[in-house]
């Protein structure tokens, strides 16, 4: 990565933790409902990813774990936080909710509610991609967890076998909701499970940025080339647990001190500090920045923001005066 | 107008709407090189190639959310579930994605997407080959269900169902694939909602779908030579959403109403044919409607047995004289 990108990127990173964070006073103050999921100490994954992607032209899919890579796909943070808060101004009209943000102008191809569901989904936009020969991909980012779905084992196959662009990036948080890897998977690995495959996969350090990009660079040009999919590993965690309902009582403070040292923002600022492409001042600056930004532009957008109309309760169910309903335009 | 087989029908609507656009393919086990089970694509793997006549390996969750996704970005895929029975295993993908992404994304996306797949009973397949399960796809918001009696609905409804935006579940019949009948020469279209009048009557309305039709109007015959009764035969081809309006008009005008399903009475189109019959016309009847059904039973394996499990034309005769007191 050049030094102006990493350093725009840990401004995008630091952006994406107040915005989550914000999310979740947000939550317990009853503005935004039903389950959220936040991304708090994973960022260097989607950013890490995306950033040697193209946004707007590969396709992006992931879980309900949405808001970051939606919003690095290019989706306005304002319509994502609009959509949290359920207003017609959200990017599905208050429709979705946190665990469904899609934002299809930005190719953002949805965050999905069941485990591991993207995983045909994602080889299935790869397909489109292949028949209408552009040189687009289809990036699905999934947890570790969703590797123990069928339609893992099916998805990598059909992946493999028809050679379509999708890379799929796990993000090893080693949690399953509240189930440590070991205790749920018989390969703890996620990488070694696609050589059944015959899928290149690689496992690197999730948390720090650009160990993440140079990675992602060499999985995207492979499944860009043509070659066919390749299945990423990134190690990380999260802070928070699995969603709001959890009482995070299944992990140790031991454990959740050793990975806050690893903290992929801290690592991106220090190692941008002691090279001298920003100060530590100019970071606190940005912080209030974007702490300000989330509460005067953001929040109050969404605060403001009309609730969705009633006649929205029925209009998406099924497409509008399709003729083909009436058996053709008469 | 030509007559030809089931699977001539639905072969023709698959090869004309995939010649028409380049963007139309069809996926499913051994529909390819094999030709397909029931010889629906017969032919389109040497026409239009691999890349577009899909042999899936026996995934059925997979493939079925490989064409959900590939739908989202603009490709019509038809997809063939070889039977009923497999289809459990795409329901994730059928329910949670295909039904209900256009309104969850706020519009915004789409799934475009045809399953066709054959369901009922046909001979000594077992509890696990033998499943109806059109019930369970008309309950679920978001889906279009139809299901084709006879070659002509066949071509029909599936030309229909590839264009339209919304996905569309075809349910179609193990022993239906050789049945023969009349297909319009020229290009034709079936309306996705609707119901079709199949026989005219005045007396007692048979209301069918699928196979059960050909019940119904094999009774509505015994009924008019045997016993005076004039029973017009309504044709369900649309099962989600149903025909609320033609229900109400057929019945309006016989006054009596008996439902034939070859599924289990629970939860079905015959409990559903009845609940808008009371919401739409329940003064009008002379008679509490009835229900023929398949016994509330896992199919079983034996002959004898197997045919007991569900209905037959005697069956139907026996519930119109019944409701009319004359047995």
């Amino acid at each position: 990565m050049k030094p102006a990108d990493k350093k725009r990127v840990l401004k995008e990173m630091l952006f994406a933790r107040r915005f989550e964070e914000r999310c979740y006073e947000a939550y317990v103050e009853r503005k935004i409902g039903g389950f959220l999921h936040l991304y708090s100490g994973e960022e260097a994954c989607a950013y890490g990813v995306l950033e040697a992607a193209k946004p707007g032209h590969d396709y992006v899919m992931t879980s309900y774990r949405d808001h970051i890579h939606a919003i690095k796909s290019g989706v306005s943070p304002k319509a994502v936080m609009a959509e949290l808060f359920a207003k017609e101004t959200g990017c599905c009209k208050g429709l979705g909710g946190s665990m469904h943000i899609f934002g299809a102008e930005q190719r953002f191809m949805g965050g999905y509610a069941l485990v591991g569901g993207p995983f045909p989904l994602a080889a299935g936009i790869a397909k489109g991609i292949k028949l209408k020969g552009g040189d687009e991909i289809c990036i699905c980012f999934l947890g570790d967890a969703a590797n123990n779905q069928g339609v893992f084992h099916e998805s990598l196959n059909m992946a493999k076998v028809w050679d379509l662009p999708v890379l799929y990036v796990c993000e090893n948080n080693l949690y399953g909701i509240g189930t440590r890897i070991e205790r749920s998977t018989a390969v703890v690995d996620q990488y070694k499970r696609v050589g059944a495959y015959d899928i290149p996969s690689a496992q690197v350090d999730g948390q720090d940025i650009e160990t993440v990009y140079d990675a992602a660079k060499i999985a995207i040009d492979h499944v860009r080339s043509g070659k066919g999919p390749y299945f990423l590993e990134l190690m990380t965690y999260r802070y928070r647990g699995h969603s709001m309902s959890d009482s995070n009582a299944y992990r140790t403070k031991e454990e959740e001190q050793l990975w806050n040292e690893r903290d992929p923002l801290n690592i991106l600022r220090d190692r941008l500090v002691g090279a001298g492409e920003i100060t530590v001042d100019e970071y606190k600056q940005w912080d209030t920045e974007i702490i300000a930004e989330i509460e005067d532009d953001i929040i109050k957008f969404a605060e403001e923001s009309p609730e969705p109309s009633a006649e929205l309760l029925d209009k998406y169910v099924l497409a509008e005066n399709d003729p083909w309903v009436r058996g053709g335009a008469k | 107008m030509a007559e030809i087989m089931y699977w001539e029908a639905l072969r023709r609507a698959h090869d004309e709407e995939m010649t028409r656009d380049p963007l139309v393919i069809c996926m499913g086990e051994d529909i390819g090189v094999a030709g397909g089970t029931y010889k629906a694509t017969n032919g389109l793997f040497d026409k239009y190639g691999p890349e577009r006549v899909i042999d899936t390996p026996i995934s059925e969750g997979g493939y079925t959310g490989l064409g959900i996704g590939a739908s989202f970005v603009g490709v019509r895929p038809i997809i063939e579930i070889m039977s009923v029975n497999f289809a459990w295993l795409a329901m994730d993908q059928v329910f949670n994605t295909a039904a209900k992404v256009r309104y969850m994304s706020g519009g915004q996306l789409e799934a475009p997407v045809v399953v066709r797949s054959p369901g009922g009973t046909a001979h000594q397949l077992g509890a696990q080959h033998s499943a109806r399960m059109e019930k369970v796809f008309m309950g679920v918001a978001g889906l279009r269900v139809v299901t084709p009696s006879n070659p002509r609905q066949a071509y029909g409804l599936l030309k229909s169902a590839v264009r339209c935006n919304d996905p569309v579940f075809i349910n179609e019949h193990e022993l239906m694939y050789n049945m023969k009948g009349d297909v319009p020469d020229e290009e034709y279209f079936m309306p996705l909602e609707g119901s079709e009048v199949a026989r005219e009557g005045i007396d007692v309305t048979l209301f069918g779908y699928n196979i059960s039709v050909h019940w119904c109007l094999a009774a509505a015959e015994i009924l008019a030579s045997k016993h005076g009764i004039n029973a017009e035969v309504i044709d369900l081809y649309s099962l989600s959403p149903l025909d609320r309006e033609g229900i109400k008009a057929s019945v309006s005008k016989t006054h009596r109403a008996v439902i034939v399903e070859e599924a289990e009475p629970a939860v079905g189109v015959g409990s559903e044919v009845m609940a808008i019959i009371n919401e739409e016309c329940f003064f009008e009847l002379d008679a509490p409607p009835v229900r023929v059904s398949a016994k509330n039973v896992p199919i079983p394996y034996n002959h004898t047995l197997e045919k007991m499990a569900i209905p037959t034309t005697q069956d139907v005769v026996d519930a119109v004289l019944k409701q009319f007191g004359l047995s």
